[in-house]
């Protein structure tokens, strides 16, 4: 809403000097925001002017110009620049005589643009100046001609500031209006907020004029079969009737240049009166053509289907949801939102019927919404408006239309008013002060509440409060504790710190999430925050998962075979499950993430693009994973302001889609970098298992790495993670928790990655769930340690892990540790075969292992993995 | 080197009776000589620069078959009434000696280690390291760290999803389905859209959950990311993130909203921050306010930024969550975390902080 500030001068007293920032900051503190200042942005000398003479000179491009001789100063005086009274000006415009009184800007002058004016030779002469158009005024779009002063009703001496004449010096605040606050929508309705915020008098406009009831009938039907919500359509229909329009009338210049800066186009005296009016006061309103008219106006719901022509010339299909304005020919109005073009006020209209309506607000937004027809009624309406005004706004217009078009009050018209009373509302002593935490007296809330506007009444010691009509927000106590906290101040509200009983602290999850994004970040990744919109084949690519296609079966894991497939199968995606953005702000990618790794990818080419060559990036966030055959969300929602049924509750919370918290990590380019002394290391699927190790480290959880396959990721570089889940009746199961290797070159190039990308994946929900609890700790041995190492030849395709795992668990108890320190190929093991190894050692309980005990552990572990794997010794 | 001079090796008398029986003979072991020999160690010690030749020096004086070894050899020779000082006059030399050697020992090694240090500098900003840097985001850490302050009063941190059924994330917080103000929120919404499911415009809906969850009295605080249909701009986001608190006891105030706030901004941007709070309409607060905060340190000078929304928990919504609103009173705020970022750090430009360019979270490291 825009409010200028002469005309808010009329409804209370600025002081003199009152800057657009000051009444902006008066505003604010009341609650409605600040937005913009509006200004015209023209800068004088701009005067009257009066064409003495001009002469037609033909150019050789063919068009005609005039040389102009304009008076611009009174006789023996010398015009407002300076110069002589008399300025030679060219002028292209052909649409004035000689006699004419225009508009001059002179040299030093300042048009919108900015547009700065000044002497210039042009088509032989020097024109000192420019005769303006209303376009290049900024005063509306009319730019057929230059601006004639007569057609703006105007005749004022040559010389006159033609800024202050025609309202240029005007300016405008913008205001954010609140969806509570409807009656902000009007000059009527800020000005009381100006009187609130500065305490200086408030002058209502609707009290200013004296409302006669009009004598004979306008037939007036109001015909809701069908209200929504079962809130009648209209509440309030007023109709006056002006007879005797003079068409040719023009709008004065002060209310052109009011509408302008409000944001109103001036189109005709009589739909610029209504447009004024409804600014003024709040209220839209309608002007009817009265002799377009076919008998008495009937307010019903359209039919399906039904036909209408808005006065955009667009013909809609309406909804039995819609109210319609209708006459015996049939629809003239969607009411609340726009008219008919078949009754449009048009150049020839002499006799207007005007309408000042109160509608539903749920019933004009929705019609507004489905005809995608925001309007400033619809926009009104929506947030109501004060059905009492109605009758005082058509009044309004029938002055208007009668002092400025020349127009006769009829005695026709209607007065339909079933709007309810506002209901009174009980504010209990005490319980503003009580909500608020400020003792406000007994006075300071009577005198806020009446302030706004309310009517009083003592009832046992507390206060009957009715609202007034223009305030439909005010429906409760609390609505009333905000106005006389808003009234008295925001900032005499004291600041007291309450205590909250003892907390428990951060969950194990919110401190398990916390240790894992500082330990990514402390182990040289960073931490990128991506947005959850992809596309439909990069869902099906990664968030399929390995669960869908690359599960390596336990049995094969236990084989020991480290498949390499070439890939051929798992190349090809499945459609998953997945939720689609009705509305994608990015057409390309409307589908909810189901891996974190498309986004991650991208913003690791972003990096590479921006020439940062070594990059390690992280995410932890939510993915979106519906499961196939299951109907999310409530196709019935539950009221707001009570609580659901339980069934209603638990339908509401099983109807949300499965969102786990993942953690994505992809390393591109080097590892370590090439240093002084340090050769560089290539990220690859050794990088994303060390980050996974981090993140084991960082829970506390083992996460156990198998031989695995993906649809994105290379055939041979893919482990599948898996943690072991304790079971209290049944053996511990494993559970899949992610996957982590190096992409598919072929998918690594999609994104314009390098062939090597190395990516890791883990549901850290599936993870925490395991970590901490009841851990055990084994007692620290302190007797000396015996340390052996073991080199065994296996097949290539035996996992190192499976390997581990047999000789840890042939060797005992006295085995404390086992760690892989080499894998040999080649020269002394056979082609196919390979040599690992571990370095081991032994520790007793209580006592120093002889070399003995310790070789026999060793030899022991030595068996099973000869039984389990065909190991043998290399000695 | 000069080597010492050896004395005269002594005439050994083939019985020490005999020499004992010698009237006035020279002294098996003369002072002249004891000093001979000790003049030319401690000449030999001084001289020796190294280790190595101060181990020869070592060795020729005071091994086996130095002459002073030599003269305590001639000990057992020496008449019985010449052998106390005798011995003294050895034994004083050859303790002479070794200090001496002893001494210069050390000042060599201590030398050396010094010269071996100075030879193994290396130019310490040419440091290579196998770790690479890493950071956190901002958002992430400053999320953190507010939650923390609330944590600290006893607060309690909660959750929700971020695809959220339109009840938790409108119709339970007041947001009648005609609402204007629903309209206004740009929501994402997902298909089909009549299963009600939308990304949560706010954290708010955390709220209800967190009523509809906990016992009574609840105080907790809700950080997490959010949706609204904005282009991505320099000053907006379609994908953000807010800090949600809610509070609901007996006798909760507005003062004691402001109280929070006071705490919070102080808490999290240093103690000269402070709180300005402007009347405002949200539907799930009744009386609202806009929540703006001041400190002399944000960029482009000391200056109110509008920085969130907040506002006694509109009565409505703890009916929503079966709390009645005549005996319960609370609290709710929300504050956008990008926000805080940019006027805190002098982020111009929405773009770096989701962009994900890794040189942005590395100016931050791993603290907000």
């Amino acid at each position: 809403m825009r409010v200028p500030l002469s005309w808010l001068g009329e409804f209370v007293d600025l002081a003199p000097g009152t800057t657009p920032e000051d009444v902006h900051a008066a505003l604010v503190s009341v609650g409605l925001e600040e937005e913009e200042i509006h200004r015209f942005e023209v800068s004088g000398p701009i005067v009257v002017g009066e064409v003495l003479e001009f002469v037609g000179e033909e150019q050789t491009n063919g068009k005609t110009i005039n040389w102009c001789q304009v008076r611009v100063a009174p006789d023996g005086e010398l015009a407002a620049d300076g110069g002589p009274a008399v300025h030679g000006i060219i002028c292209g415009a052909h649409n004035f005589a000689v006699g004419d009184k225009v508009v001059v800007t002179l040299p030093g002058a300042s048009l919108p643009g900015p547009f700065p004016i000044a002497a210039r030779k042009t088509y032989g002469h020097t024109s000192d100046g420019m005769i303006a158009s209303a376009r290049e005024l900024g005063l509306g779009d009319e730019h057929d001609g230059i601006l004639l002063l007569k057609n703006l009703g105007i005749d004022a001496p040559v010389g006159t500031d033609a800024i202050a004449l025609l309202g240029l010096d005007d300016s405008a605040v913008e205001i954010n209006v609140t969806p509570d606050r409807g009656y902000a929508f009007s000059i009527r309705g800020v000005a009381r907020e100006y009187s609130h915020a500065t305490g200086v008098a408030f002058r209502d406009p609707a009290l200013a004029l004296t409302v006669v009831a009009p004598v004979t009938r306008f037939p007036v039907t109001i015909d809701d079969q069908a209200p929504i919500r079962d809130r009648n359509g209209a509440t309030v229909f007023v109709t006056r009737v002006v007879r005797g329009v003079d068409p040719t009338r023009p709008t004065p210049a002060w209310m052109i240049a009011r509408l302008g800066l409000v944001g109103i186009r001036s189109i005709s005296l009589v739909v610029d009166v209504t447009n004024y009016v409804m600014f003024e006061l709040g209220q839209p309103l309608h002007g009817y053509d009265l002799d377009k008219l076919t008998g008495g106006i009937i307010v019903r719901r359209a039919t399906a289907g039904e036909k209408f022509t808005t006065l955009d010339a667009v013909t809609r299909t309406l909804s039995v949801e819609d109210l319609l304005i209708t006459d015996e020919s049939g629809p003239i109005g969607l009411a609340g939102v726009m008219g008919g073009a078949n009754t449009e006020i048009s150049a020839q209209t002499v006799n207007v019927l005007v309408e000042a309506a109160n509608f539903d607000p749920v019933s004009i937004a929705r019609s507004a919404r489905r005809h995608k027809l925001p309007s400033e009624a619809s926009k009104r309406f929506e947030r109501g408006v004060d059905p009492q005004v109605a009758a005082v706004a058509a009044a309004r217009v029938v002055q208007l239309l009668v002092d400025l078009a020349g127009g006769t009050a009829d005695d026709l018209g209607s007065v339909y008013n079933e709007a309810p009373a506002s209901e009174p509302i009980r504010l209990p002593t005490g319980f503003v002060s009580g909500l608020i935490g400020l003792a406000y007296t007994g006075d300071e809330v009577r005198d806020a509440l009446v302030d706004v506007g309310v009517s009083l009444v003592e009832a046992d010691g507390d206060l009957q409060v009715t609202p007034p009509s223009w305030r439909p927000d005010l429906t409760d106590k609390w609505t009333l504790a905000e106005e006389v906290a808003r009234i008295v101040g925001y900032d005499r509200i004291p600041s007291v710190l309450p205590i909250a009983p003892p907390g428990r602290g951060l969950t194990r999850t919110q401190t398990l999430r916390r240790t894992v994004a500082q330990t990514l970040a402390a182990t040289g990744h960073t931490e990128v925050l991506t947005y959850p919109f992809v596309s439909e084949q990069a869902n099906n690519l990664f968030g399929a998962g390995v669960a869908a296609l690359g599960a390596v079966s336990a049995a094969e894991a236990d084989s020991g075979a480290i498949a390499a497939d070439g890939g051929a199968a798992s190349a090809v995606p499945v459609s998953i499950p997945q939720m689609k953005v009705a509305n994608p702000l990015d057409g390309e990618a409307p589908f909810l993430r189901t891996s974190m790794l498309p986004g991650l990818l991208q913003i690791a080419h972003r990096n590479r693009s921006r020439g940062l060559v070594d990059v390690a990036i992280y995410e932890q966030g939510l993915v979106f994973r519906p499961e196939a055959g299951v109907t999310y969300g409530t196709a019935v929602l539950p009221a707001g302001g009570e609580r659901p049924s339980a069934e209603a509750e638990a339908s509401l919370i099983a109807g949300i889609v499965p969102q786990p918290l993942l953690v994505g990590v992809v390393l591109v380019g080097n590892d370590v970098r090439h240093q002084p002394g340090l050769p560089a290391v290539a990220a690859g699927w050794q990088s994303a298992l060390a980050a996974v190790q981090q993140v084991a480290l960082a829970t506390g959880v083992r996460i156990e790495v198998r031989q695995g396959r993906h649809p994105a990721m290379h055939p041979g570089r893919t482990a599948e993670l898996f943690v072991t889940v304790p079971a209290a009746t049944a053996a511990a199961s494993t559970v899949s928790v992610g996957f982590a290797g190096e992409l598919l070159p072929a998918v690594a190039d999609d994104y314009d990655l390098p062939a090597v990308v190395a990516v890791a994946e883990i549901n850290l929900g599936l993870v925490f769930a395991q970590a901490g609890g009841d851990l055990t700790v084994t007692p620290i041995r302190t007797m000396p340690a015996a340390t052996q190492d073991l080199s065994l030849v296996v097949s290539a395709s035996v996992p190192a892990a499976a390997l581990r795992t047999a000789v840890a668990e042939g060797a005992g108890d006295l085995l404390e540790h086992i760690e892989l320190v080499d894998d040999y190929r080649g020269a002394g093991v056979e082609p196919g075969q390979k040599s690992l190894t571990f370095a081991l050692r032994f520790r007793g309980e209580e006592r120093t292992l002889t070399a003995a005990e310790a070789s026999a552990a060793r030899l022991a572990g030595v068996a099973v993995a000869a039984e389990r794997f065909g190991a043998t010794l290399r000695e | 080197m000069s080597v010492p001079s050896v004395p005269p090796e002594p005439t050994t008398p083939s019985d020490p009776a005999d020499a004992a029986a010698s009237a006035q003979p020279e002294p098996l072991i003369s002072e002249a000589a004891v000093n001979a020999a000790v003049d030319a160690a401690l000449a030999a010690i001084a001289a020796a620069a190294t280790t190595a030749a101060l181990k020869l020096v070592r060795s020729e004086h005071a091994g086996e078959s130095s002459p002073l070894s030599k003269l305590n050899a001639l000990m057992r020779s020496v008449p019985g009434n010449q052998k106390a000082a005798a011995g003294k006059l050895v034994g004083q030399a050859r303790g002479g000696v070794t200090k001496a050697l002893t001494a210069r020992e050390d000042e060599i090694g201590t030398a050396e280690a010094a010269a071996r240090l100075l030879a193994e500098t290396v130019d310490v900003t040419a440091a290579a390291s196998a770790w690479k840097a890493g950071a956190r985001h901002p958002i992430s850490l400053l999320s953190e760290r507010a939650a923390d302050v609330f944590v600290a009063m006893g607060w309690e941190v909660a959750e929700g999803p971020e695809l959220e059924s339109e009840w938790f994330n409108f119709d339970g917080l007041n947001f009648d389905e005609d609402h204007p103000a629903r309209a206004m929120q740009d929501t994402f919404f997902v298909e089909p859209t009549d299963a009600h499911l939308v990304l949560r415009t706010q954290t708010s809906p955390v709220q209800l959950r967190a009523l509809l969850s906990r016992e009574l009295p609840v105080y907790v605080v809700a950080p997490g990311r959010v949706f609204r249909t904005d282009e991505l701009d320099a000053t907006h986001t379609p994908v953000f993130h807010q800090i949600e608190g809610i509070a609901i006891d007996k006798g909760l105030t507005m003062a004691h909203l402001r109280g929070t706030l006071d705490h919070f901004v102080k808490a999290l941007f240093g103690p000269e921050a402070k709180v300005r709070l402007r009347p405002n309409y949200f539907p799930f607060t009744e009386p609202s306010a806009e929540l703006d905060v001041w400190h002399p340190t944000f960029k482009d000078g000391a200056r109110w930024i509008e920085w969130g929304g907040c506002g006694m928990v509109h009565a409505n919504v703890l009916r929503s969550a079966g709390i009645d609103p005549e005996v319960y009173s609370g609290f709710a705020f929300g504050v956008g975390v990008e926000r805080a970022v940019m006027f805190r750090n002098d982020v111009k430009d929405m773009h770096d902080m989701v962009e994900g360019d890794i040189r942005f979270s590395q100016q931050y490291g791993m603290t907000v």
